[in-house]
């Protein structure tokens, strides 16, 4: 019955895209009617940002076959540039004498790592590479005492005087894009080291090297004010302040759509393109594409910095709209296995899917918070008047991790009986 | 004298028993790494229902283990090891045989193997809350000050009884587990599925059997990691995350599917961890007048601080797999 009414369509007839679209059109509706417009768009511009980071994890994984395990450290990278560059100029740090003595720490900083260079290239003067090695270690070691014993007391006497350095006061999309690019470096980084491996090691590293950015953000209170947290960071658009919450919103909205327009147009150029076909050709039978003479490793390389920019950008605006950077704030929760589930789910390698995907995910994850809570409830209650079963006291932080428990149920289910997700990778086949 | 206290206290004893948590953690991820062939991320929330079913036995049977003079916890910790062995066989006929069956690529199972992380997290939080709690109902850790015989050694060395069972089960461990791979049929039949699954299955050896005995070892060896780490410091369900990327380096760092190397490379992590954030302006005040003048021993005289600890194990693997992605046992590269 139901395949006789789909086969009245024609081929080409985008009815499963109009499906999701429509019932991602359904739930943002009954946000709003049910949440009021204020909460409703402030929801929907957090989705559109995270429609940018489901971008940027698509091309990798649904275009180059690589996973990246560390969403978040890439996140949390962009959004730290949103708050260095967006934040206003700090006046008791740059009337001191501290900038100065900073760049010098810096100069010590670029000298030592010239010297560590240097010494590793020895091999080519004649020394034997065993006795380079050595020695190599060893200059590292004491150059990374040096240079730490330069650096502690200018930071600390930053903390103590000016809090931390503050931002440069320059228009927060600055920011994002600087934050994408330092994002795309971490990532040239780490992806040259693994790209080469198998995938696995990839995702290892990733996991390691997000929970670094994080420590590193947390700690360094003299660069980011560490867990005291920054805000209020100023938007790029008129604030709240001016227009009130839903006008504000909706423009901010406006901006990250433009975004997300702009992005998908040029990424579905990509994919058409014959870099992209090339990159599915890696993708799909990476020993068939190296016989085509093609250069595996570093078109890996190209599609996962890529990708890192991406999640840098996203991750600068999504930081800039909450308006407040707290590195402890990023979860690998929230920022990595949510836009996992946005990009299996909505389909990897479908730009569109991936991006109602993000819109439809995040509206359930927002909306599954009172419900895990109600139900909860609910079921105590039940069995409280029951079997006087007592509930814990600490029971919404226990509901909480209910989600947990779903997102998880729904990576395995999705990848063991939907592998494709919503809207499948469309291939197009040359006829003739 | 007393210097040379504080840095067995802090370097020797504390490194090995960090090695040896990560030692038997990244035995059963090289183990599954060699036989199944992708990285099992949801190794360390085994280790963590492996502690908490100990710690649910030991509450439900409080002072059992004073019948025979030993902690409840380590009584129980058989019944924990089989609950979790039976929990990752579950997870693998659930969730990674019908994938492998399917054929997918080993990555998709690596991301499931994220998902199954997530699932058991949110499990174990839901049922046994956020907080930390100590492994001891109603008992007290048994503490051991060895007092040196020496004049100038005021201070005594400090080790705890878990540590020392700790110690004494990684020893037994190591040496059973190197019999049961070289005596033992099945344990020949892993070594072969690991080098060569294909040629396995042709020569006649029952993959599914060794797939399952797999677990069975990875499970036992978690559940037990996890509960002598709960017994020496505490239970908490965060314990795992911290825990991955050491146990991945010291398998890559030990080379994939060698249990050997493994060990090392768990030691090796351990030892390179705790020696990193270990204060060396202790050891050279002593010493101070053999420096010049001019020489100033700062107060902290550490590699990096303790919140950067993490960064260790992700430098080893980075320097491993740059230098030598085969590890220094010459694993595989998979």
């Amino acid at each position: 019955m139901l395949a006789n009414i789909l086969n009245k369509f024609p081929e080409n007839f985008p009815l499963r895209e109009l499906v999701v679209a429509g019932l991602v059109f359904l739930a943002v509706l009954l946000v709003l009617i049910s949440q009021g417009s204020a909460y409703g768009v402030r929801m929907l511009v957090e989705a559109s940002c995270y429609a940018i980071i489901a971008l940027g994890l698509t091309i990798q994984w649904g275009y180059g076959g690589q996973f990246n395990a560390g969403v978040m450290g890439f996140v949390a990278l962009g959004g730290f540039c949103a708050m260095l560059f967006s934040v206003p100029v700090n006046d008791a740090f740059w009337s001191t004498d501290l900038p100065g003595e900073l760049g010098r720490a810096f100069v010590w900083l670029i000298a030592g790592v010239l010297l560590v260079v240097a010494v590793s290239q020895l091999h080519r003067f004649g020394l034997s590479k065993r006795l380079r090695t050595v020695l190599t270690i060893i200059v590292a070691l004491i150059t990374w005492m040096v240079v730490k014993s330069v650096f502690a007391p200018v930071t600390s006497a930053i903390e103590n005087q000016a809090g931390f350095i503050g931002g440069l006061g320059l228009p927060a999309w600055i920011g994002w894009l600087v934050g994408g690019l330092l994002a795309g470096l971490v990532g040239y980084f780490i992806g040259h080291i693994c790209l080469g491996l198998r995938s696995d090691y990839l995702a290892i590293a990733t996991l390691g090297i997000a929970e670094i950015i994080k420590a590193f953000l947390k700690n360094e209170d003299w660069l980011t004010r560490g867990t005291a947290t920054v805000s209020p960071l100023p938007w790029p658009t008129p604030g709240p302040a001016e227009l009130g919450f839903v006008l504000s919103r909706s423009i901010y909205l406006a901006v990250t759509a433009v975004m997300i327009v702009a992005i998908f147009f040029l990424l579905q150029r990509a994919y058409h393109a014959p870099w992209g076909r090339m990159i599915r050709a890696i993708r799909d039978n990476e020993i068939a594409a190296q016989a085509m003479g093609k250069d595996v490793n570093k078109r890996r390389l190209e599609v996962f910095v890529f990708g890192c920019v991406l999640i840098g950008i996203g991750g600068g605006a999504l930081t800039t709209f909450n308006g407040i950077f707290d590195a402890q704030g990023y979860l690998p929760l929230n920022h990595t296995f949510l836009v996992l589930v946005m990009v299996i789910l909505g389909g990897p390698g479908n730009n569109l899917g991936t991006i109602l995907g993000a819109l439809l995910v995040y509206i359930i994850w927002v909306m599954s918070e009172p419900l895990a809570l109600y139900v909860m409830h609910l079921y105590a209650d039940v069995a409280g008047s029951l079997f006087g079963w007592e509930a814990p006291a600490n029971l919404s932080s226990r509901a909480l991790q209910a989600r947990v428990f779903v997102i998880g149920l729904l990576i395995t289910l999705v990848l063991r009986y939907a592998p494709k997700g919503l809207m499948p990778e469309k291939l197009t086949h040359e006829k003739g | 004298m007393n210097e040379l206290v504080f840095f067995i206290n802090n370097v020797v004893i504390s490194g090995t028993v960090a090695g040896s948590i990560y030692a038997i953690g990244a035995i059963g991820i090289t183990l599954v790494f060699s036989i199944m062939r992708f990285a099992h991320f949801a190794h360390a929330d085994l280790m963590t229902f492996g502690a908490l079913m100990v710690l649910m036995f030991t509450s439900l049977f409080p002072g059992s283990g004073a019948l025979l003079g030993i902690p409840t916890p380590l009584l129980m910790l058989p019944l924990g090891m089989a609950m979790t062995a039976f929990l990752a066989i579950g997870i693998d006929r659930t969730f990674y045989k019908p994938m492998r069956e399917h054929g997918v690529k080993p990555i998709v199972i690596v991301i499931a193997s994220l998902g199954v992380t997530l699932m058991l997290q949110g499990l174990i939080r839901l049922f046994a809350g956020t907080g930390s709690r100590s492994m001891y109902v109603g008992e007290s850790k048994g503490i051991y000050r060895l007092e040196l015989p020496f004049e100038l050694a005021s201070r005594p060395i400090v080790i705890t009884e878990p540590q020392i069972t700790l110690i004494l089960f990684t020893l037994v461990a190591v040496i059973g587990l190197h019999l049961f791979m070289h005596r033992t049929r099945t344990g020949k039949a892993m070594r072969a599925m690991s080098d060569n699954p294909d040629l396995a299955r042709v020569s006649g050896i029952n993959t599914d059997k060794v797939v399952m005995v797999t677990w069975i070892l990875a499970g036992c060896l978690a559940a037990a990691a996890g509960t002598f780490l709960s017994m020496d410091v505490s239970l908490t369900p965060d314990l795992s995350f911290h825990l991955l990327l050491p146990i991945f380096a010291a398998a890559i760092v030990g080379g994939v599917g060698h249990p050997y190397g493994a060990i090392a490379g768990g030691f090796l992590v351990g030892f390179a961890e705790t020696l990193s954030v270990f204060n060396w302006a202790v050891l050279l005040r002593p010493i101070r007048h053999w420096f010049p003048e001019w020489v100033e021993i700062p107060r902290t005289l550490a590699l990096v601080g303790t919140e950067y600890k993490i960064v260790v194990p992700f430098f080893i693997l980075v320097v491993v797999l740059v230098w030598r992605p085969t590890g220094i046992f010459k694993g595989k590269v998979i």
